[in-house]
């Protein structure tokens, strides 16, 4: 659960830096992490890579999958970046559903490798994946502070708040927005990878759109352009899944198809009520200021 | 080697899948039009029209036209409440938030269908006819059926926008907002208006889908790429855009068969929406709508 949990926050994480900073939707977050689980799935069980390389090699495909996504809607209003960002997602389930000689369909690839998965007891694997992941999350939450902090995050920030005025501030705002987009994919594709050693299974089925809701659902939680917040709503999100999975079916009278619903639902519903009255999220941004210089010496304000 | 009559069954395949398609993407485009966000939401309520006509004609026996009546009016009942009580709100806050509200309003919606309905495919109660065959092209008396209610829907929404006041009030919202308002026009009432007639087109087109098939709480969701690369395709916003993007993307969805597995289909909206935004950002027709 915990790893889960950290797969979330790195996901959180990618998505803030469209969502949180740069203020573009995303929709199909869930196809990113469809690209980078398939990507490294396939590259470690049928072309032998190694754990590391496969991951590495989702991050990149996934980055290079945004920029192009970006690249295409980039320059129109953002609505056509959300039908993009669905259908992308949408067309990535199709695709890996149906190219049963590369992705074996709907049945899904078992057997993916975990790092020491075999020789080391469940619990000991699981530790071991939990220190990997909470490793690969703090280098990701360092990266995006400084990101944050950094010129590059300060635009993105200004082109969020007002697009016009950041272009006339002589910034190329289409050059940061698919940048923005292919670094938040490519964390978005790592987290794939690292779902899909971890579980040692992938599915189409599992790519479905309610998974992007979790992300955002987490995100919001947090608070939106927070990194801190990004993993604290991670964590919260998950242990809210968890939680209903088993609350559910102890209410009497339903059946399992009925309790999922129940839970989809109320997911769905959270998302509204936490879009409707916290739409900056749980915990807003804090606004970072730079220290103003003091007033020179001498210096008469004229009237 | 494909022969010439399977290239025209596929044609024809694609004018009866397109004109259908054409009902929902028409509501889509409508509710953008006027409102200014993509609304995810239509998913949600093409399977409640589903659902609604599935219960008229399955359950209580009632033939097909008044079962298709009650797909439009529960689904666009339901669109205009949905609106009400969770959309409206997020709209000052911009189309980004009100748009990821519609998705989350969409799957919970589904939910509630599934809920009630289980994941179970379901079947209407169709008589089974014989296929029609003019020269090597066969055509199925129900695609026929079909094909007369989308194009009734259609003329009757034309006739609507062109010659009521309500259809001339809701095409200008649509032209100029703040002009309209500076003539008197009521803009929440519009915005009823055209939630009630896009959410019924919605259920309407639904329920059509799954008359050729079988229905399930899926069945909006499953088309909403389509749906959506037609009103893309022919111009977000513009009505006869989104007919001509709707049997543009019918027929490239049938004739793709020709070189690509069927599972491939609903993929190639999302190739037709990437080709559009690159050569012609606006679609087909621009964006007036009507």
């Amino acid at each position: 659960m915990a790893v889960s949990a950290g797969i979330y926050a790195l996901m959180a994480l990618g998505v803030n830096v469209v969502w949180g900073f740069a203020g573009m939707i995303n929709l199909g977050l869930v196809g990113f992490f469809a690209v980078g689980a398939y990507t490294s799935a396939l590259l470690t069980l049928k072309a032998g890579w190694a754990i590391a390389g496969g991951m590495a090699a989702a991050t990149i495909v996934a980055a290079i999958v945004g920029a192009i996504v970006a690249l295409v809607t980039v320059r129109l209003r953002g609505d056509y970046l959300a039908i993009v960002t669905l259908g992308f997602a949408e067309t990535i389930r199709i695709v890996a559903s149906n190219a049963i000689w590369l992705t074996n369909g709907s049945d899904g690839l078992s057997g993916i490798p975990g790092p020491g998965r075999g020789l080391l007891s469940p619990e000991a694997f699981n530790l071991v994946y939990l220190a990997i992941v909470g490793v690969i999350v703090a280098i990701a939450y360092f990266v995006n502070e400084r990101l944050r902090v950094s010129p590059f995050g300060r635009v993105l920030r200004a082109i969020r708040d007002d697009e016009q005025v950041a272009s006339v501030a002589g910034k190329h705002v289409t050059l940061f927005k698919v940048k923005a987009f292919a670094i938040s994919a490519a964390a978005l594709g790592l987290a794939g990878a690292l779902y899909a050693h971890y579980t040692s299974y992938i599915a189409p089925d599992i790519f479905v759109p309610l998974f992007t809701l979790y992300i955002k659902l987490a995100l919001l939680a947090g608070g939106l352009g927070n990194n801190r917040g990004a993993i604290v709503g991670a964590f919260a999100v998950v242990f809210l899944l968890e939680s209903t999975r088993f609350v559910i079916p102890l209410v009497p009278g339903i059946t399992p198809v009925q309790g999922a619903a129940i839970r989809e639902f109320l997911i769905a519903a959270l998302l509204i009520v936490m879009l409707r009255y916290k739409p900056r999220g749980l915990v807003p941004e804090t606004s970072t200021r730079l220290p103003v210089p003091p007033v020179a010496e001498g210096y008469q304000p004229t009237a | 080697m494909p022969s010439l009559a399977d290239v025209g069954q596929l044609l024809v395949n694609g004018v009866m899948a397109g004109t259908i398609l054409a009902v929902p993407a028409i509501g889509l485009t409508a509710i953008y039009a006027v409102l200014r966000f993509p609304n995810f939401a239509l998913a949600s309520h093409a399977t409640i029209g589903a659902f609604a006509g599935y219960v008229a004609n399955a359950r209580l026996g009632w033939p097909l036209l008044p079962s298709v009546a009650i797909a439009f009016i529960v689904a666009g009942g339901v669109g205009v409440i949905t609106d009400e009580t969770v959309l409206k709100r997020f709209r000052p806050a911009g189309y980004i938030t009100t748009a990821i509200a519609s998705i989350a309003l969409t799957i919970a919606l589904e939910n509630v269908v599934r809920f009630v309905f289980g994941n179970e495919l379901r079947g209407y109660e169709l008589p089974i006819q014989r296929d029609w065959r003019i020269g090597a092209i066969r055509v199925g008396p129900q695609q026929v059926t079909n094909l007369a209610i989308a194009g009734v829907a259609m003329a009757a929404l034309f006739g609507f926008l062109g010659f009521t006041r309500m259809g001339k009030a809701m095409r200008a919202v649509a032209d100029n907002p703040m002009l309209a308002a500076i003539k008197g026009i009521d803009a929440d009432t519009i915005g009823r208006i055209v939630n009630f007639v896009g959410m019924g087109l919605a259920g309407l087109g639904g329920m059509l889908i799954g008359l050729d098939t079988t229905i399930d709480p899926l069945t909006g969701f499953r088309s909403i790429l389509s749906v959506f690369a037609a009103a893309v395709v022919g111009g977000l916003g513009s009505i006869p855009g989104a007919v001509i993007g709707a049997l543009t993307v019918g027929i490239g969805e049938e004739l793709c068969l020709l070189f690509l597995s069927p599972d491939y289909r609903s993929a190639v909206g999302f190739v037709a929406i990437l080709v559009v935004l690159t050569l012609r950002p606006r679609g087909i027709l621009g964006q007036r709508a009507y």
